[in-house]
């Protein structure tokens, strides 16, 4: 670990002043820092400033970004109103990660592709222009979806999937002060030749909060699929909400995890579900749909019949009338 | 003075007839609130005055040469060494008794502990390892991909009669394949050590299974006498193999606090653990069985294809139960090593039958079906008289009443046909393994001493690594004595103290546990002199003797602490027969149709071991060994990147083994058995027993449940659900 600076200062202000590397829960960063994949000079703690607590905002909600995972999942109006949250929140991690992880930090977890902690392979996404070592390696964990030459690596955020799904915005305080509220979609990067970036964030960006939008109608579910119980990333996930109207499909969210370098949606396969009658024949154009482009680099193609799959499982569970 | 006894004839069941009543019961262990409380200080959790910091540098290629740069760490904050001089390349596997492989300036693999940086503080020498300038010649012959592999070193293990004739023969015959993948250990404590000396002694407080052979293998790779080097490991946290022999952390800390004349704390980071300790090998396995029209079977051949790196001794003996588990007059085993240039390979946790017991019992059931019997009729069928591969007479086998007992408690009659059983997106099926493990018997030496105040103390080198020797030795010691287990003390993991056989081969309890019961009896007979009677007319119990018409407490009896060294080794019976411990698993398993994940609900362990010693332990150890069963079944597996030969999920966050939420209800029946040709104890080793066979119970429950036969393992969901 190299030597760094730390300070915790007490408000926002403060906290952009003093110019270093945020640092929240650390469930991730500090993993880094000890192999050296990350070496900030300066972290600058921002567990003082006040930004907790889940409240009410119109018709939505504003969740503070040092919101503890563990916190959240057990909000009673997330639990009520937006349970694939809760779902995916608790599929993730462990019990003490949970309690230590916010929810700022959350979406800005770094891939657990295994070339990326390894100083003797090559990853892009560490050193751009170094090459990735992933392709032709182990792949079994790597993305199918959204991927380029330059990086196969899948984001590993379970939270940040549901959020997808619910179409949260990402509440960001830029350096010189001003404020904007951002799509995950406008948020995240697709790595193309650049995959050291992965999201908008310019040095000195601060995630204040997340804004949930009004409780949409219809059923909801996070389905994780896994090599083991818990304490696993997901081999694939599906964030999903379906409303129904006399028989037929009235509304339709479906987010994806595992799958690719950010929480992956395409409104294409929503379009084709919204109304129609549920039958097998529709789910399985809408799973063709969502994986037309998908591309497996030999370990992990086994994803690509998998998450099939599981979407038409949950969108059979959610239109089923027993569910 | 010293006793000796080596098992040259029959045991009588000295302990079927002493008074205190401790021996067996479940007694918790009695270092678990030290445990439990952080009062157990472990190796590397030492504080010595003046300490230093290693941390090592690992090889960045797979095979070649390194030169160093000391300049580029040698002005850094803090730096006080750089040594590459007799680092060892891996581990020591188990009993090796010399120095690894020690290669100087040589790559053997990626990840090969080259040079350890020396620093002030653990963070300084860190981040020295990480930026040492090493300059490499790559050699281009490096064996990292083993599919093109063409020059494998067979070795026959057995070969009787022909078995292609009895498959060409049989009325029903199964010919299969199978794949493992490799395996770590995982210990939950990190291997470290700490090293101080004292003139041109070395004191080296180090996380080691077999302190005895450990002594030897350290002062060998320093060049000093073995009476110049001491060894602390009283509590060491969870070995399962990968701390039998010395490590590359125990050599580096003595190399360095040789040079620097002050203590130095060397821990390897899990990465370096998963690379630099010894693993189990992956494996391809061969399988093919023949029976006749009544089941019995007439051929097994059982052939394996491993690796390891070049110039090591070990062989993962894959076919170890298959020679003996069952009959059939024509037999082949042989295995193929490859040598690769990957991580060392050495014992896990049940070398052998941990994936040959899986392959062997998921064939059976694949026979079972062919023949239209019930797997546990064919088994029962298939016990073989005496071994069938030498003859020699079996000790004792419990096997077809584990399975008869078992099959009771779990229910195996409520069994379904395959694939019918369904809840919701569930399939739920139930599976049978044997379990088998052979007993093994090492010379072993203990000292017992009984204090005037009916108090006794049991010293010995052997290790606790979580099994309960602390608790059990003090049980052994308290029965023969006749005291409260709570007046006896036991302090281990002191090479100072009289030889043990370590922790290794499920062989710890035993062979430790007669080298106390010997001490304690040879105290015993002062004691029956001193009441003027025959030791077998003693009776001990609550610190009074009675015997000779007489009763006396015992201070009345010794003013004196009487001291006896007790010593268990081989003898007639020991080779002359063949000795095992038996039992029989059960699984039910639920399997999802849409995603191929499989939970296991519950499983049963039926153990046939001789005398047990204490059942909490003992059952403990099955549990783990039936969760290391789930885990080998589902779950784990090392990933090898076949351009390097490196280990790419080398972190227990990567390399999955089971987690709670992965283990449904363990149960576990123990069948009540003596073995009078094991050790004076008729106690036989459980450390291994409840991991043999386990896993194929799982695989079994999986056909059981959806009718795919899992080959290759472990049974990730992708090699599932494309069957479903």
């Amino acid at each position: 670990m190299k030597s760094f600076d730390y300070v915790r200062p007490e408000t926002a202000d403060a906290a952009h002043e003093a110019a270093g590397r945020f640092i929240a829960g650390g469930t991730n960063l500090i993993d880094l820092m000890k192999l050296q994949v990350e070496t900030p000079e300066k972290l600058v703690d921002i567990n003082r400033l006040d930004l907790r607590g889940i409240s009410t905002e119109g018709d939505g909600l504003k969740i503070g970004a040092l919101v503890s995972n563990s916190e959240l999942a057990a909000d009673l109006r997330i639990r009520t109103d937006y349970p694939l949250l809760s779902r995916a929140l608790l599929s993730g991690a462990t019990q003490q990660l949970r309690n230590k992880a916010t929810t700022g930090g959350n979406f800005l977890q770094r891939t657990r592709c295994p070339y990326f902690y390894e100083p003797h392979q090559a990853c892009n996404k560490r050193t751009p222009g170094e090459g990735c070592s992933a392709q032709g390696g182990v792949t079994r964990m790597l993305a199918v979806l959204g991927t380029s030459e330059h990086c196969l690596a899948a984001h590993p955020s379970d939270m940040a999937v549901a959020m997808r799904a619910l179409d949260a915005k990402i509440a960001v305080t830029r350096a010189d002060g001003t404020t904007e509220r951002l799509a995950l979609d406008d948020f995240y990067l697709l790595p193309g030749d650049r995959p050291d970036r992965e999201t908008v964030l310019e040095p000195g960006d601060l995630i204040t909060a997340v804004h949930l939008p009004a409780p949409a109608a219809g059923r909801q579910t996070y389905r994780k699929v896994r090599d083991r119980s818990s304490y696993a990333f997901a081999l694939v996930s599906v964030a999903a909400r379906i409303a129904m109207e006399d028989g037929k499909i009235s509304d339709a969210a479906l987010a994806f995890g595992g799958l690719a370098p950010r929480p992956w949606r395409d409104g294409a396969v929503e379009e084709i579900l919204i109304g129609e009658a549920p039958s097998e024949a529709l789910f399985g154009k809408a799973a063709d749909r969502l994986l037309a482009e998908a591309k497996g680099a030999g370990g992990n193609d086994f994803k690509i019949p998998l998450t099939r799959r599981t979407l038409i499982a949950v969108l059979n569970d959610l239109t089923g009338e027993s569910a | 003075m010293t006793t000796e006894l080596k098992m040259d004839v029959p045991q009588p069941r000295f302990l079927d007839q002493t008074q205190q009543g401790v021996l067996g019961k479940p007694i918790p262990r009695v270092d678990g609130a030290l445990k439990v409380t952080g009062q157990a200080t472990y190796a590397a959790e030492w504080q010595m005055d003046d300490m230093a910091h290693g941390v090592f540098v690992g090889a960045a290629i797979p095979k070649g040469h390194f030169t160093i740069d000391r300049d580029s760490i040698a002005g850094m904050d803090g730096f006080l060494g750089l040594y590459t001089d007799n680092l060892v390349r891996n581990s020591a596997r188990g009993t090796l008794n010399t120095n690894p492989v020690q290669p100087g300036d040589r790559v053997d693999y990626l990840g090969q502990s080259i040079a350890l940086v020396v620093a002030e503080t653990f963070e300084q020498a860190r981040d020295m390892a990480a930026a040492l300038k090493v300059s490499y010649t790559r050699d281009d012959d490096a064996v990292t991909d083993l599919s093109e592999y063409d020059d494998w070193e067979l070795k026959v293990g057995i070969e009787l009669g022909d078995v292609d004739a009895a498959m060409d023969a049989a009325h029903k015959s199964v010919d299969l394949e199978y794949t493992t993948k490799g395996h770590n250990s995982g210990a939950m404590e990190l291997h470290g050590s700490i090293a101080s000396w004292d003139g041109d002694h070395v004191t080296v407080r180090s996380s080691l299974q077999m302190l005895g052979f450990n002594r030897n293998e350290l002062a060998d790779s320093l060049g000093v006498p073995p009476e110049q080097v001491r060894l602390l490991s009283p509590y060491v946290g969870g070995g399962f193999g990968s701390k039998l022999g010395i490590g590359p952390d125990s050599v580096g800390a003595a190399v360095a606090a040789r040079d620097l004349g002050r203590p130095v704390r060397v821990v390897l980071t899990r990465p370096q653990v998963f690379d630099t300790t010894i693993r189990r090998t992956e494996t391809r396995q061969h399988i093919r069985l023949a029976a006749n029209q009544d089941g019995r079977l007439t051929g097994i051949s059982h052939v394996n294809w491993q690796s390891n790196l070049p110039g090591e001794g070990h062989a993962e003996p894959v076919d170890a139960a298959t020679r003996f588990l069952y009959a059939g007059e024509n037999r082949y085993c042989a295995h193929y090593m490859a040598r690769r240039n990957s991580p060392a390979t050495g014992d896990v946790r049940s070398p052998g039958e941990a994936v040959g017991m899986l392959t062997l019992e998921a064939a059976m059931d694949e026979l079972a079906e062919a023949l239209e019997m019930d797997p546990i009729d064919l088994r029962i069928r298939n016990i073989p008289e005496v071994h069938p591969g030498n003859g020699k007479p079996i000790s004792s086998n419990g096997m077809a009443s584990s399975l008869r007992q078992g099959a009771e408690a779990f229910g195996w009659d409520q069994r379904q046909p395959t694939g019918t059983r369904r809840e919701g997106e569930w399939l739920i099926g139930m599976g049978v393994a044997a379990a088998a493990r052979a007993n093994l018997l090492m010379p072993s030496s203990a000292r017992v001493t009984l204090n005037p105040d009916a108090t006794a103390v049991v010293e010995t080198d052997m290790t606790d690594i979580g099994t309960g020797t602390y608790t059990i030795l003090g049980q052994i010691a308290a029965e023969t004595l006749g005291l409260p287990t709570e007046s006896v003390t036991v302090h281990l993991g002191d090479s100072n103290f009289p030889t043990a056989s370590g922790s290794g081969g499920s062989w710890g309890a035993t062979s430790s546990g007669s080298s106390v019961l010997i001490a304690a009896r040879a105290i015993r007979k002062t004691l029956a002199e001193r009441m003027g009677c025959e030791e077998e007319a003693l009776t001990l119990k609550d610190g009074m003797a009675t015997g000779g018409n007489k009763r006396s407490a015992l201070s009345e009896l010794i003013d004196q602490p009487i001291s006896e060294e007790g010593k268990i080794d081989k003898g007639k019976l020991t080779k002359g027969t063949h000795q095992a411990g038996y039992g029989a698993h059960f699984a039910e398993v639920a399997v999802n149709t849409v995603t191929g994940e499989v939970r296991v609900r519950r499983m049963l362990a039926a153990m046939a071991a001789g005398r047990i010693l204490n059942e909490q332990t003992a059952r403990s150890q099955v549990y783990g060994g039936q969760i290391w069963g789930i885990g080998s079944a589902l779950h784990e597996g090392l990933e090898f990147d076949t351009r390097t030969g490196h280990i790419a999920n080398h972190t227990l966050g990567e390399y999955y083994v089971p987690v709670h939420l992965d283990v449904g209800d363990l149960d576990v029946l123990f069948i009540d058995e003596r073995d009078d040709m094991a050790n004076p104890m008729q106690a036989k080793g459980i450390g291994e027993l409840g991991f043999c066979g386990a896993a194929a119970a799982v695989a079994n429950a999986i056909y059981n449940a959806c009718g795919v036969r899992i080959r290759d393992f472990p049974a990730t969901p992708d090699r599932i659900f494309p069957h479903l």
